[in-house]
């Protein structure tokens, strides 16, 4: 059974004023996640990415189909049994929304003494808590006397205290510089693998997925409109919204004036290589090409660490005779794929 | 020097009296207004307990009480006040007026505080599994406690006013004995003596409030 599964999901939103029109915000949208992966959802602003997450929770009632966690039909629960169900369910903020009111210590409590947990317990939790994202020392600070890093560490000791089972992160990210979106990407990490905790990461930024997501899936108007691995969605996107994306991190093959502004600042015959992990690298593409004599250079493109696994997509401009040419690309061996780039 | 030590007794007696009419209308128009208040801000569109009925009601009954200059007010709640606490005159009746308009005041003091509170960490609470009334409580209550202790501070002040013309329904106090036997007898020293001792105990109110919301607020 899926963590989390949703079935032809709908959520439309009535319009605040008779002129307005109805906002179908999240459309037939079915997905399953499954328990101890790191899901993201990516689509521009818009999109209908934190409805979904919404949704998935109970925030927010669907309009239309089916939420489950864990085979439980959340969409259909009366508010009492939903909120204990939501006890069971942890979400990160953007903006971190902690209680102002309350000290670091008391914020990371507050979900435990909304499960009942004892007083003993519940400063025991904490403490390990706040451990473990490494703010033992500023258990007795306010919020704002505390980085944007600091504050989204607290946050995320916030949503483990009552055992989550599945940690829901909307943009999580986005208000942190980027040295500390790594720090925060990590931790989700941590949670992920070292407690077992589910997580689903709301993003529009391609670095976030290729660092922490094993699959994810692309949303665009309120439909998702491909999912599948983390590797094969940047290595294959399939719709121009998932391509868009991905060009973000993964630079793109020249087309157009850019290819021709290369070939006239580089002779020879241009050839797209590509190639994923197994063993293949940019060495031995470069070392045949090396070895026949053949005279080449790098015009376009670089190699990406897509989760821990390798993408290249380069580009190369060749001179040499056409016999050599095409012997040393022949040595080049398995997992490597070159296509001359066409005019 | 003399003259004064001669009022100095009867000054005592009425300040006490008008601490004692602002204290008890504070009391209970403090509380009203704060579940009045909260009330208007928890039923509105979009609310925790969205219930817009009851929001046009309770809104509707505040906007038509709440801007009535009090000495009509007072005048004209003088059978409710017969009704609730047995007497149209005196300080009980003037207690009695003096709340409900302070039900009034404080309850729209209360509604905009709270409004200002971060809708985020209301979501975040209900993320939470947390229910309505524990919201209420520990999320929107604890973190507009800062502006509402300046709110508050605030309506002690009105409160002061409004205890000023208590005598109109023979009640005393500090305002009343000021009018009374300042005013109208020209006798200056009185009128003088009464405002300074007003005037004191407004500022002390509004320093404790100052010193109260900056706790609060840590800054
Ligand atoms: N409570 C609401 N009432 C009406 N419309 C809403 C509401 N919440 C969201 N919408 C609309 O639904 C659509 C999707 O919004 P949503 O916030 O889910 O997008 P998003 O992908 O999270 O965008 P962003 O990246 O900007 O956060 C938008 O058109 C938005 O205006
Ligand atoms: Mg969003």
């Amino acid at each position: 059974m899926p963590h989390v599964r949703l079935d032809e999901v709908t959520k439309v939103f009535r319009p605040r004023s008779r002129r307005d029109s109805p906002v179908t915000a999240v459309d037939r949208v079915s997905l399953d996640i499954e328990r101890g992966e790191v899901f993201a959802v990516i689509g521009y602003s818009g999109a209908g990415k934190s409805t979904l997450v919404r949704l998935i929770n109970g925030l927010e009632p669907v309009t239309s189909g089916v939420v489950e966690i864990d085979g439980v039909p959340i969409s259909a629960l009366p508010a009492r049994a939903l909120r204990r169900q939501q006890q069971g369910i942890g979400m990160i903020f953007q903006r971190f929304h902690l209680l102002r009111s309350r000290t670091v210590a008391k914020n990371v409590a507050y979900p435990l003494e909304v499960v009942g947990t004892p007083r003993a317990e519940r400063e025991a939790r904490v403490a390990e808590l706040l451990e473990f994202v490494g703010l033992a020392q500023k258990a007795a600070a306010y919020p704002e006397q505390l980085s944007g890093g600091q504050q989204q560490r607290v946050g995320i000791a916030r949503a483990l205290a009552a055992k989550p089972s599945l940690l829901l992160a909307d943009e999580a990210t986005s208000a942190l510089d980027p040295e500390t979106t790594a720090e925060v990407l990590d931790l989700l990490g941590r949670v992920n693998r070292e407690l077992g905790v589910t997580v689903v990461v709301i993003t529009h930024e391609m670095e976030v997925v290729a660092q922490v997501a094993d699959r994810v899936a692309v949303m665009d108007a309120g439909r998702v409109v491909e999912h599948g691995s983390t590797y094969e969605v940047f290595t294959a996107p399939q719709t121009p919204t998932a391509q868009r994306f991905v060009r973000t991190v993964v630079r793109a093959l020249p087309e157009g004036e850019e290819l021709a502004a290369l070939r006239a600042a580089h002779e020879g015959r241009f050839f797209t290589i590509s190639f994923s992990d197994a063993g293949a690298s940019e060495a031995r593409v470069f070392g045949a090409l090396a070895r026949a004599g053949v005279d080449f250079n790098l015009v376009h493109g670089g190699v990406d660490d897509i989760r821990g696994r390798v993408y290249g997509l380069l580009t190369i401009a060749v001179r040499g005779p056409e016999e050599a040419v095409a012997a040393a690309l022949a040595q080049v061996g398995p997992g490597v794929q070159i296509t001359e780039t066409g005019r | 020097m003399s003259e004064l030590l001669e009022i100095a007794p009867e000054l005592a007696v009425q300040t006490g009296i008008m601490l004692q009419i602002v204290g008890l209308g504070m009391l209970i128009g403090g509380a009203g207004g704060l579940v009045v208040g909260t009330g208007l801000y928890v039923t509105r569109h979009g609310g925790i307990l969205a219930q817009p009925v009851l929001f046009w009601l309770l809104n509707l009954v505040v906007n038509t009480f709440r801007p009535i200059p009090f000495i009509i007010f007072m005048a004209a709640i003088q059978p409710l006040a017969r009704l609730v606490v047995g007497t149209g005159i005196g300080n009980p009746a003037a207690i009695f007026a003096i709340s409900l308009a302070a039900t009034f005041g404080i309850a729209r003091i209360v509604e905009q505080n709270l409004v200002s509170v971060d809708p985020g960490v209301i979501e975040a609470a209900r993320a939470m599994g947390a229910g309505p009334w524990r919201i209420i409580r520990t999320v929107v209550l604890p973190e507009a406690l800062g502006p509402l202790v300046l709110g508050y501070t605030f309506a002690v002040i009105a409160v002061v006013d409004m205890s000023a013309v208590a005598g109109l329904l023979g009640g005393t106090g500090l305002g009343n004995y000021a009018i009374t036997y300042g005013y109208r007898q020209f006798d200056d020293l009185i009128t003088w003596s009464a405002l300074v001792v007003i005037v004191v105990i407004v500022q002390l109110v509004q320093l404790l409030g100052n010193v109260l919301a900056r706790r609060v607020l840590r800054r």
